[in-house]
């Protein structure tokens, strides 16, 4: 029997009063306390700083990029530092941001409050993780300091096995990170499994952790091929095993084969915890229920299994046979349907409720369009004589920029926007971060749409030159690419403005179900003085607005429905 | 409440607390909580007796020509040593399902990877074949 | 289900602030290694279990890449491991086997040790497991300093010594004498064959003392048994997943010393209880995936016919 007992953390963010609960930002202080704690949410601060400086970095990096394209011709990188950047810019954006973004950095706030739990299962484990990350990231910068690194962020041999570049460096540095990834989903599996609270069943579980779960198990499952992967090469480069040279014997076919074993999964451990930002966000501001629950969260774990299946596609014209092609191909086009669920039951969850454009909104229905368009063309790509054109051009960037970026990093910004005024205790201000989030969306179609017009026709990637008739198409990119940057650094300018300005946050600013909105702004220490009480996550009826909280309360009158 | 088919985990563990129900009739061994399954000393003992009577065996088998069967029998011996440690020493026989099923599991993904890399390499080992051939033909001229 | 039965008293609110620094370990105050984010034991020991699990199904994912390339070079290359193996000493690796054997059976024990509660056996059947693994480790270490002697490198450097090739030509003339009686591929017994190959082309083979030797160090008679082993194209790739499997292996041999060592500290101190005996059973699974990968890797690399 239900009875709703006043939960006194829901009190601690009301408007004059100083919150007299403790909270996990004041529970310890000083750089030790940061340093060593075991505390899932600091954890979590602390890669979302580090993954955001990161980004920043790869940002960089790209703008200088762009802006070397905007004529024909030499600017000012040459085309060996062409080679560099771009590398670079890819392993720090893919290794350092978009793989730990979301689950390492989010989850780790989230996941066990979500949960009901007090932390995740090994919080030691979750530490090292971060501080691996950190080593991960030392090597790379030290790869960009000796020697820089011009083999694009695949890594193909017999390249990489030639160039006189730190190869060794970098790979030790990627090989590192992955554990730090394996030790993230590791922790997140056994958590979901283990650390569950009295009525928190599966199927009561929010869709987010759904996908962090899938997400887990393609962490733990592929990235150990990465890893073992990197050490061939390592070994290649270091003492000329041959595994993957041809002059020796070996088979570099072979290493794309084990790498796309990783990292087509892998692309999908960045896709899938975006997923699970946007369920929430679409059902949260549509105050409506999600529609099709089970879909969404069986299609999460449909995509983790079905994506390793299909890692042929990146070999269709690099030597693979013609019958595993053909094979390849075929599965390609299956592992889009669970994506495409995924997204037919958002637009169904968003008939008929009373939308609300809050920041987070308008990132999620931007991520929908993008995530459209990448997944669309991802389909073209996947078609074998469609490929045999559109392979190495940029057609192939601006796919997976309107995945990774399109769909990633737009689901990221979604999440902080969502997740910030639990974590920061602070309310941003709304209409100049969703102007931001208009600005990010404009500027990156500007940038990558221009991609597929002429990666169509002909365009290579990784090109540090062009053809004249390109000019048009590279100047929009560029200018795009300048919107975005401008845009995103309001963005998270206007965030970090808030950590100052912005009124205290209630505890449950946007009225989800979730158990995260249950505890204060920002959570105490140990998450919950009671265990929560556990109810359907997406039964958005059962709190309502507070005009004296400016937030979401407990809904007195509702009465949860059978069938939850 | 379907958790509880997928795992038992979602009832709290306090249910089973420290007293420990004998479910696996290890009721002789008092103050054994009921996570702790303990294998008899005779059962280890005949598990490493038979490893080493299957090393020896394998060995012993090497000496001898079975011609393509040979893989087959000495990866068959090696495959029951590897289910004979698995399932005795390091408890599998009576561990959570959700542990065996998470350890197959793995071993189906495993022989995805091999499997299907196998076959694409034996799809178009031909070409490199033909390929090498025509090189050594070049540099014959 | 009401909650009262699934919160532990011992966690009330408000009690972490007696402890030190993060409040993370030893919430439980009389409850010796809970930590606090646990209700109970059985939790804890579950959450352990289950994350050492998919531990080693990262390991076994891990070591797939090398089965992997094993696999794929010996379909498409069988010459390669017919030819590589004579080189490997099969009393050596069988040995090994037997260590590690030794080493899985100890480690249950030590197990069931802990589960007990028996503590003096406990320390006594890891410290036995550890001078297995230092057993198996110093085998390794000649045979590796033997093979690098021959000249039996990784791919770019394979260079088989002549005394290597001869001792290769003896294997492969006493398994065709022989029939397919396996033979000992010891290695002081190369002087041994030169002397009793009843081969004809030389009629001073038996007379060691006023040989002719040529560059090689090798007798007109050997020279010719070297010039007949034929080595296959890219020989040395045979080698290079040798050296990977066996290495990675290895590393996994010295973590697991490492792991062991621990364990054998924590109960020296006396930290296990039947309650709380989860790392030992974590590090023997562990220690057991170990041996288990040797135990394939054993056939796949020694005895292949
Ligand atoms: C409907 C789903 C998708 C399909 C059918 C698909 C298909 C493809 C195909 C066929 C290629 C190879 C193109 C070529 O090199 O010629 C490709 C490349 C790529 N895709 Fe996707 N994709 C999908 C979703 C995603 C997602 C969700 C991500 C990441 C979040 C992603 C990231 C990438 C990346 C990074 C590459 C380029 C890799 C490189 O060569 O550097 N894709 N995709
Ligand atoms: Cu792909």
């Amino acid at each position: 029997m239900a009875t709703i007992v006043e939960n006194p953390s829901l009190t601690g963010g009301s408007p004059g009063a100083e919150p007299v609960v403790d909270n996990y930002l004041t529970f310890t202080r000083g750089w030790k306390s940061w340093a060593f704690t075991l505390d899932h949410k600091r954890i979590g601060v602390m890669y979302l700083c580090a993954t955001l400086g990161a980004f920043f970095v790869g940002g960089v990096m790209a703008l200088l990029l762009r802006s070397e394209l905007f004529f024909p011709g030499k600017q000012f990188l040459s085309p060996d530092m062409y080679n560099h950047m771009f590398t670079l810019h890819g392993a720090v954006m893919t290794f350092l941001f978009i793989i730990p973004g979301i689950p390492a950095a989010q989850g780790n706030f989230v996941l066990p409050i979500m949960l009901g739990a007090k932390d995740v299962a090994f919080p030691r484990m979750n530490l090292g993780s971060f501080y691996l990350w950190v080593f991960g990231a030392i090597y790379l910068v030290a790869a960009i300091i000796f020697g820089g690194l011009d083999t694009g962020w695949t890594f193909y041999t017999p390249y990489s096995t030639t160039t006189n570049t730190s190869v060794i460096l970098a790979t030790t540095g990627v090989f590192i990170l992955g554990f730090s990834s394996i030790f993230t989903g590791l922790n997140f599996i056994v958590t979901i499994h283990t650390m569950r609270p009295p009525g928190m069943t599966w199927f009561r579980m929010p869709l987010f952790l759904w996908a962090t779960y899938a997400t887990a198990i393609i962490q733990v499952l592929a990235t150990p091929v990465l890893g073992i992967t990197l050490l061939l090469l390592i070994a290649e480069r270091a003492v000329g095993i041959g595994i993957f040279q041809p002059e020796l014997g070996g088979d570099p076919v072979l290493f794309q084969h084990f790498f796309w074993f990783y990292s087509h999964p892998a692309v999908y451990i960045m896709i899938l915890p975006a997923m699970g930002v946007i369920s929430e966000l679409i059902s949260t501001f549509s105050r409506k229920h999600i529609f099709g629950y089970r879909f969404v969260a069986y299609s999460s774990i449909a995509i983790a299994l079905l994506g390793f299946l299909v890692w042929g596609h990146h070999m269709f014209t690099s030597g693979q046979s013609a019958v595993s092609a053909t094979m390849f191909s075929f599965l390609t086009f299956s592992v889009s349907i669970p994506s495409a669920i995924k997204v037919f039951n958002w637009l169904a969850t968003m008939y008929k409720g009373s939308i609300s454009f809050a920041t987070p909104m308008v990132y999620a229905l931007s991520f929908i369009f993008l995530f459209s368009i990448g997944g669309l063309t991802g389909l073209f790509l996947g078609a074998l004589s469609v490929d045999i054109h559109l392979h190495d051009t940029y057609f192939v960037v601006a796919h997976f920029h309107y995945v990774m970026m399109g769909g990633t990093l737009i689901a990221f910004l979604g999440g902080l926007t969502y997740w910030w005024p639990k974590m920061t205790g602070r309310m941003y201000d709304e209409f100049s971060s969703q102007m931001a989030a208009i600005g990010v969306f404009i500027g990156f179609n500007l940038t990558f749409f221009p991609q597929f017009v002429m990666g169509a026709r002909g365009m290579p990637r990784r090109y540090a030159d062009y053809l004249p008739e390109y000019e048009f198409y590279h100047q929009l990119s560029t200018i795009g690419a300048f919107v975005l940057g401008v845009a995103l650094v309001a963005a998270v300018g206007i965030l970090v403005r808030s950590l100052w300005t912005g009124p205290k946050a209630p505890a449950n600013p946007w009225g989800s179900a979730t158990l995260e909105w249950q505890c204060s702004s920002p959570p105490p220490h140990d998450n919950f003085a009671t265990t929560p009480e556990v109810g359907d996550p997406y039964a958005v009826e059962s709190v309502k607005w507070s005009d004296s909280e400016r937030g979401y309360v407990k809904n007195p009158s509702y009465v949860p429905s059978k069938d939850h | 409440m379907t958790a509880a088919t997928i795992d038992h985990t979602g009832h709290g563990h306090d249910a089973h607390g420290h007293d420990g129900h004998a479910h696996h009739g290890h009721g002789h061994y008092p103050g054994v909580p009921s996570y702790s399954h303990i294998m008899p000393l005779w059962i280890l003992f005949a598990v490493f007796a038979s490893l080493i009577a299957l090393t020896a065996l394998t060995v012993a088998l090497s000496g001898v020509a079975l011609g393509t069967a040979e893989i087959f029998v000495s990866m068959g011996i090696a495959t029951i040593k590897a289910l004979l440690v698995a399932v005795y020493f390091m408890h599998m026989r009576h561990d959570k399902p959700l542990n065996v099923l998470i350890c197959t599991f793995s071993l189906v993904f495993v022989a995805l990877f091999i499997g299907l890399l196998l076959f694409d390499s034996m799809e178009y080992y031909p070409n490199i074949a033909a390929r090498t051939y025509v090189e050594m033909l070049d540099k014959a001229k | 289900m009401s909650t009262a039965d699934v919160v532990s008293p011992v966690t009330a609110p408000g009690e972490h602030h007696a402890h030190s620094g993060d409040g993370h370990d030893h919430g439980h105050g009389h409850q010796p290694h809970l930590a606090h984010h646990f209700e109970s034991y059985e939790q804890q020991f579950d959450a352990g279990k289950l994350g050492i699990w998919l531990f080693l199904v990262t390991e076994v994912l891990f070591f797939s890449g090398l089965f992997c390339a094993y696999v794929v070079f010996r379909v498409l290359y069988p010459e390669l491991f017919a030819f590589g193996h004579l080189f490997l000493n099969k009393e050596l690796g069988a040995i090994n086997t037997v260590v590690l054997l030794v080493s899985s059976l100890t480690m249950a024990l030590a197990v069931r040790a802990a589960q007990l509660g028996q503590r003096q056996v406990l320390i006594s059947m890891l410290v036995v497991t550890i001078a297995c693994a230092f057993v198996f480790m110093g085998i390794k270490y000649v045979e590796y300093t033997t093979k690098f002697r021959e000249g039996l490198f990784p791919a770019r450097y394979f260079a088989p010594t002549p005394e290597a090739l001869l001792h290769a030509a003896h294997m492969i003339h006493d398994a065709q004498s022989h029939g397919a009686a396996g033979h000992a591929a010891g290695d002081g017994a190369h002087d041994e064959h030169a002397a009793d190959t009843s081969h004809g082309h030389d009629a001073k083979a038996g007379d060691h003392a006023h040989e002719e030797v040529n560059k090689n160090g090798l007798t007109a008679a050997e020279q010719a048994m070297v010039d007949s082993v034929k080595v296959p194209a890219n020989a040395g790739l045979f080698f290079s997943i040798y050296y990977c499997l066996t290495g990675l292996h290895g590393i996994h041999i010295i973590a697991g010393i490492a792991a062991i060592s621990w364990i054998l500290v924590r109960s020296i101190k006396g930290h296990f209880t039947p309650l709380y005996f989860g790392p030992v059973e974590y590090v023997g699974l562990y220690w057991h995936l170990v041996d288990l990968i040797w135990i394939y890797l054993f056939p796949l690399l020694y005895l292949i016919h």
